[in-house]
């Protein structure tokens, strides 16, 4: 125990000691999560839009304000004719063209019909459905409107919507939880993937391979600073979204650190296991970064949500955690669960952790005997 | 010349020694693309609803019938216990809870508006607001059929609405895959070429190897090109790769021309590794420069545009991405490739992009030291 405490310093004051580093390591996390709480949003907001009104009429007139004035829309041109519309697209600045018909206002007096016509940027297609969804909305309240008091004496339902769990659709409730569990599995593994590449390459490794340690206890006491570390981390990103974003811990605090520890702990042993696999320091770099930023990104359900995705997607991204940590944050943070409803998520990040543990103590004695 | 021509052949064979490097750098890209590129899409197919129906009347079931009938839900759970469907919504097993009151069948018959209630898990704000828009969509074409049935038909064809159709242009089918392809391809372009380009660099500091360099007669630019020209050409067959198996694959359209599309992408190489070895030079170790390095490629890749839309960021993050080469990239292979824009039109762009490069390229030229 006291050899292992030993070590345990040992690596402390290895860290500690290159304090470059250490400011980035502490700096990354924070300064991330404020520039992506910022930053990653798919809100709406001054999307350019172009307009080609072949009318010229009051209604036309009063419809161009109502989509200007929304707040979702500014203009980036009027167009003559239809030749402009290629040419405006092109230049990439303009997600939508809205086209007024010849006549609209009196068609829509005398036929009781009219219709605009949207052409959006389909070479950006989430902007393009959400920018036609939005302008397609504000026609439809103008249509109420004009109509109100014709509705309102008829037997109609109203539906009425509460927002659960985030009442002011903020898109920090859905981006937060996520960078935090990206953030985090990223940087720990990068820290812990490169301590034992670093000794190998080095050739410190013999020194650490005649040591009376046990390679469990080795790799323990590799992952004990880090752990501390990313524990800070984490509780400084946590203290910050609360008070940059206002993302509430409506659940148990307690059973959210425990949490975290345990994703902190699964992500160090994956560090471990990758440079117990990988040769030199940029080999572990390449796999814990290169390979594994994108599938973080794209497969966890971070930005995209698995449920849209093919079948097939879902099994595959069910072996990568930080799936699992996403929802158990979300649960816990927003929607205020308990650990009824993460139980299974917890066990599955547990069992990865004893997973990628036992391969590494595995493959590391197996280099022992070389 | 010939003096970063032979740097150049000990890069490359430095570079291909570390048998897993020179395979993955050509595999990673490429088997990421073809795995990552169909699983994204924000297009929502389906929400998952459950509902409380307290009236079980002919009408309340009229109105089920209408959301059974929409594509975009699935009306999964029946119950009449409001425990049991907020256990739903908290598991996750389903998005939106529908709870029609009683004597809802009743006070339409007679003629009086009624209320429902619709719960709806907002944690995802895009997803939350589509299914109300979508829910909004569907109880007013049930009112229209119960406008219809009620007043003379004269007068219900009188009601004057707006109607509106709309048209796609470049994408028609809103085809992810189009949007997807080339913005992963320069993500996992940029993640090579940056990280590997500064830790070769900065391996040689810390291994000391840089010293044999910096006693020969060895020029700084000379020296700092040999650590470009390999990646630089490393990424072009990236790209070159990436886009052939793209066309195979999900069958990309080229619009514009792919002279002017591969000028762009080697601006951009150079403009890359530039920063890459710029930020090279402050490191002393390549663990340093991995989390620095990482750190850009995140906040590059993140603030590219490329996910969420350019436009919703804020002002200073829009301003940020001036130097931000992934972002204009991005920007650009879409405008050149789907939309076929011609050099005029992908000017601002490119001139970014230049200037990005050049300025970064001389900075790590300047910063580099042959004095330890």
């Amino acid at each position: 125990m006291k050899r292992f405490l030993g070590f345990v310093k040992k690596e402390f004051i290895h860290i500690f000691r290159d304090y470059r580093t250490l400011i980035i390591l502490f700096g990354i996390p924070a300064v991330q999560i404020l520039v992506f709480g910022f930053v990653v949003s798919t809100d709406i907001k001054d999307a350019g839009v172009a307009i080609l009104d072949l009318s010229r009429d009051e209604t036309t007139q009063k419809l161009t304000d109502k989509i200007l004035s929304s707040g979702f829309f500014r203009k980036t041109g009027e167009l003559l004719n239809y030749n402009d519309i290629d040419r405006i697209f092109k230049k990439g600045n303009t997600k939508a063209v809205i086209i007024f018909e010849k006549d609209l206002g009196s068609r829509l007096f005398r036929e009781g019909t009219a219709s605009v016509n949207i052409i959006a940027d389909g070479s950006e297609p989430n902007v393009a459905t959400l920018v036609s969804n939005y302008i397609s909305a504000i026609i439809s309240d103008f249509n109420r409107e004009m109509n109100k008091t014709l509705l309102s004496s008829s037997p109609v339902v109203q539906p009425e919507v509460r927002m659960y769990f985030n009442p002011s659709l903020k898109s920090h409730f859905m981006f937060v939880p996520g960078v935090i569990t990206l953030i985090m599995i990223l940087i720990c593994a990068l820290m812990t993937s490169v301590t034992i590449t670093r000794e190998k390459e080095f050739g410190t490794m013999e020194v650490l391979l005649v040591l009376p340690l046990k390679p469990s206890q080795i790799i323990l006491g590799k992952v004990a600073p880090y752990f501390l570390l990313s524990f800070i981390n984490i509780i400084t990103i946590l203290i910050l979204s609360w008070f940059v974003f206002g993302l509430p811990v409506r659940g148990s605090l307690i059973l959210l650190l425990l949490e975290t520890m345990l994703y902190i702990m699964m992500s160090l042993t994956l560090g471990i296991l990758i440079s117990t696999v990988s040769k030199t320091m940029q080999q572990a770099i390449f796999i814990s970064a290169i390979g594994m930023m994108l599938p973080t990104i794209l497969l966890s359900g971070f930005i995209f949500p698995i449920e849209n995705m093919p079948k097939v997607y879902d099994y595959f991204s069910s072996i990568l955690p930080p799936r699992y940590f996403i929802v158990i944050i979300k649960n816990i943070m927003i929607k205020g669960t308990g650990l009824q409803y993460v139980w299974k998520e917890t066990l599955i990040i547990a069992l990865m952790t004893l997973i990628f543990m036992a391969l590494s103590i595995k493959k590391f004695s197996l280099r022992l005997q070389q | 010349m010939r003096t970063i021509l032979f740097l150049i052949r000990k890069e490359f064979l430095q570079i291909f020694r570390n048998r897993f490097i020179g395979r993955a750098i050509f595999a990673i890209p490429l088997i990421q693309m073809l795995i990552l590129v169909p699983a994204v899409t924000f297009e929502i197919k389906y929400v998952n609803l459950c509902i409380i129906d307290n009236d079980r009347s002919v009408e309340s079931r009229e109105l089920i019938g209408k959301l059974e009938g929409s594509p975009f839900f699935r009306v999964k759970y029946y119950t009449w216990s409001e425990e049991k469907a907020n256990e739903l919504i908290y598991n996750n097993k389903c998005s939106a809870i529908i709870n029609i009151p009683s004597g809802f069948g009743k006070e339409l018959g007679a003629g009086r508006p009624v209320k429902i209630l619709a719960r709806i898990d907002a944690i995802n704000a895009m997803k939350g607001q589509l299914t109300w828009a979508y829910l909004s969509g569907v109880i007013s074409s049930y009112n229209e059929n119960i406008i219809a049935e009620s007043l003379p038909v004269v007068q219900a064809t009188m009601v004057p609405r707006i109607s509106v159709t709309g048209r796609y242009w470049y994408n028609e089918m809103l085809n992810y895959k189009y949007y997807m392809l080339p913005g992963i391809l320069v993500i996992l372009v940029t993640a090579i070429g940056f990280m590997l380009a500064g830790l070769n660099l900065v391996r040689e500091k810390e291994i000391g190897t840089i010293e044999q360099i910096n006693v020969t007669p060895v020029k700084k630019s000379e020296f700092i090109i040999s650590k470009m020209v390999p990646f630089f050409i490393i990424g072009l067959a990236d790209l070159g790769f990436g886009l052939i198996l793209g066309k195979i694959f999900f069958n990309i359209p080229f619009e514009g021309s792919l002279l002017l599309m591969f000028l762009g992408s080697a601006i951009f190489l150079v403009a890359v590794l530039g920063l890459g070895l710029f930020i090279s030079t402050f490191s002393s170790t390549q663990q340093q420069f991995m989390f620095v390095a990482f750190f850009f490629i995140i906040v590059f890749v993140l603030m590219s545009g490329i996910f969420t839309p350019f436009e919703s960021m804020p002002m200073w993050a829009q301003k940020f991405d001036l130097i931000n080469p992934v972002a204009h990239l991005i920007r650009f292979n879409r405008m050149v490739m789907l939309k076929g824009s011609g050099i005029a039109d992908v000017a601002r762009e490119l001139l970014l992009l230049c200037g990005i490069a050049v300025i970064f390229t001389t900075f790590a030229v300047r910063r580099y030291r042959k004095t330890a």
